[in-house]
């Protein structure tokens, strides 16, 4: 009770440095949660895939295709249960800042396919039986306000020419990690305009995707599909979704890392500055620990004093800077789009900005504390006269 | 000179140096004296004479070099650092120059302080620091925190805090020398008070001769040693 008390006034003492310090301290936390949110989205990708599907693209490279034949091929396969494919469109909406993915799609079994893509059965008619329809995600269709009949035009990179598609549904996701940030549409559209333009390569697929019946043959009927297009025209490379996705994040690995390594960075920095302020205080202090010690208190007591007032300092600066947490990442999510599909501050996330700022109180008192509890009375006295 | 009675205070060959840089300079050396039980002494003496020190390791808050120091029946020179806070806590009062306050306690907190060491409960700490403060003619000020006094009130909430234990000894190192003629006086009154009512053994140092005429015996410290006649 007097313990706490005495801890209370003592950090309210200099209420500037206090305030400063733990200012420091929330953005800090803040920083730290934002910068391990970043990550958790690149990740994102690869959480939400499913065990039960595979991917099978050019052995050679993602950028080349396959051929449409292989479909029934694999479709026969022990173990496959639903084959779809889909190709990479890479279309730019407005301006190349508008990034989100959109693929050309089996329209009639992708979505099959992909059970947590919620599509209202009206609408997911309507857009089998538009050509130029196109389906969006939740998320997507918040960014840019878009509705249902409305038009959606593309620029295309890969594929020349202005795409003028209809959103004919908007699917949901059945999880908090379904990407809802994509566009799919008609693949049989894509091929018939582009043989019309008379380009070479059409009939060709991005990628297929495979269910199969049980995750545990996943290594299994990989290695077979491959086999099959062993020496063929076009080999294969087949794996689990989560590899597929995980590959892609592998491809930025780099600033991954730098991400975390920053993070760790800003936790150490706010350490530095919360030591000074604590050895700063605890050197003022030294004739009053010294008087305490004279009355009889051990030097337990004075530790507890220093490690219980940079702990409340701690507290006080991850509290708020967790509760900043949810509103800034929801603000940075609005402000990137659809850049990172999902993007939400994980439990882990809360839970290691609070350790880390507990790390910061603990470690801040250790140095001011060892020092009160060692100087002798006398000195400590002497340091007031 | 032993007093017929077992003094309260028993130092015999008492020396203490102190380290400057690769010297010893020596502070105390051979220092034998007593403190009978209810005394009120004054130890005076030169600045740098060594009467700090010799209070100092009297309340144990310095180890002595050599020698024995008794103090109620025990050798605190033998003590460990844990056994002297004990010690220190249940034996001495302890009044500073500069009072030596806690600034974020009020005037009743400061005084609880040294009770919350003991195992008296709330009610009874209350009803004791009510008491002291009230002795030392504070009570109208219980919930003033120490720079809402003045150095003259600050000093007797200090005086408060020495006493609440019922401690053996009260030490008070120049428990004057920041105060003006008028609260010097009060502080004077209030210890021969102490010391008259509640028969509490005073150890004060002091370089001021007025001062030390409160006390009944006065001691110097020179160079080291100390006087051979009172
Ligand atoms: N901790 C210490 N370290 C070094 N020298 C000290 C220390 N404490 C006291 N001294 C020296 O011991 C001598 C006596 O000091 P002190 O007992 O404070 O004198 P007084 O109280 O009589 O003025 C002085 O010369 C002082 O400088
Ligand atoms: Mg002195």
């Amino acid at each position: 009770m007097h313990f706490l008390k005495l801890i209370l006034r003592n950090a309210l003492r200099h209420r500037l440095r206090t305030g400063l310090t733990v200012l420091g301290l929330v953005v800090a936390i803040l920083a730290f949660g934002l910068l391990r949110t970043v990550v958790d989205a690149w990740y994102s990708g690869a959480e939400g895939a499913s065990a039960a599907r595979l991917v099978t693209r050019n052995a050679i490279s993602l950028v080349f295709p396959l051929p449409v034949s292989y479909r029934e091929r694999i479709r026969r396969m022990e173990g496959v249960t639903a084959i779809s494919y889909a190709n990479w469109f890479g279309g730019v909406y407005v301006t190349p800042k508008n990034f989100f993915p959109q693929f050309a799609v089996d329209a009639k079994t992708y979505f099959d396919l992909y059970p947590e893509y919620v599509i209202p059965p009206a609408e997911m008619k309507a857009f089998v039986i538009d050509r130029k329809g196109c389906v969006i995600g939740r998320k997507l269709a918040n960014t840019y306000g878009f509705k249902v009949g409305d038009a959606l035009p593309l620029r295309g990179t890969i594929y020349p020419g202005t795409w003028n598609f209809t959103v004919r549904a908007i699917y949901d996701g059945a999880q908090a990690s379904t990407d809802t940030s994509q566009l799919f549409f008609h693949w049989d559209y894509l091929n018939e305009t582009m043989k019309k333009a008379g380009a070479r390569k059409t009939d060709w697929v991005g990628v297929y995707v495979i269910e199969i019946s049980d995750p545990d043959n996943a290594a299994q009927i990989s290695t077979e599909v491959d086999a099959m297009f062993r020496n063929s025209l076009a080999e294969t490379l087949t794996e689990t979704e989560k590899a597929f996705q995980l590959g892609f994040v592998s491809m930025t690995e780099a600033i991954v890392v730098a991400i975390r390594i920053v993070s760790f960075l800003v936790i150490f920095i706010i350490l530095a500055v919360m030591a000074n302020t604590m050895a700063m205080t605890a050197r003022e202090r030294i004739a009053e620990y010294a008087t305490l010690k004279a009355l009889g208190f051990g030097p337990a007591f004075l530790a507890g004093l220093i490690y219980g007032e940079s702990l409340a300092i701690a507290l006080a600066g991850a509290v708020l800077g967790i509760a900043l947490t949810f509103p800034v990442a929801h603000g940075f999510s609005k402000q990137v789009g659809t850049l990172f599909p999902v993007f939400g501050v994980s439990p882990e996330t809360i839970w290691m900005q609070a350790a880390a700022a507990a790390a910061v109180g603990v470690a801040a008192a250790a140095l001011p504390a060892f020092r009160a509890a060692r100087v002798p009375i006398v000195e400590g006295l002497r340091s007031m006269g | 000179m032993e007093s017929p009675a077992e003094p309260i205070v028993r130092i015999r060959n008492l020396t203490k140096s102190y380290r400057r840089g690769e010297q010893r300079v020596p502070v105390l050396t051979n220092i034998s004296f007593d403190i009978a039980a209810g005394e009120f002494i004054a130890l005076m003496g030169p600045s740098g004479s060594g009467k700090s020190t010799l209070l100092n390791l009297i309340a144990g808050i310095d180890k002595p070099d050599g020698g024995s120091l008794t103090v109620n029946g025990t050798d605190i020179a033998t003590l460990s650092e844990a056994e002297l806070a004990d010690w220190r806590a249940a034996n001495v009062g302890f009044i500073f120059q500069f009072y030596n306050l806690m600034p974020v306690l009020t005037a009743f907190e400061n005084v609880e302080l040294p009770l919350l060491l003991t195992s008296l409960a709330r009610g009874e700490r209350q009803a004791r620091v009510d008491l002291a403060l009230s002795m030392v003619g504070l009570a109208d000020r219980t919930t003033h925190y120490p720079s809402e006094l003045s150095g003259g009130q600050q000093q007797r909430v200090a005086i408060a805090r020495a006493f609440i234990t019922d401690p053996v000894i009260l030490v008070a190192d120049e428990p004057t020398g920041d105060l003006d003629r008028a609260s010097a006086n009060d502080i004077l009154a209030l210890l021969e008070r102490l010391n008259a009512e509640l028969g509490k053994t005073i150890i004060m140092v002091t370089h001021d001769p007025h001062a030390a005429r409160s006390a009944h015996a006065i001691r110097h410290l020179e160079k080291g040693e100390l006087d051979v006649a009172p």
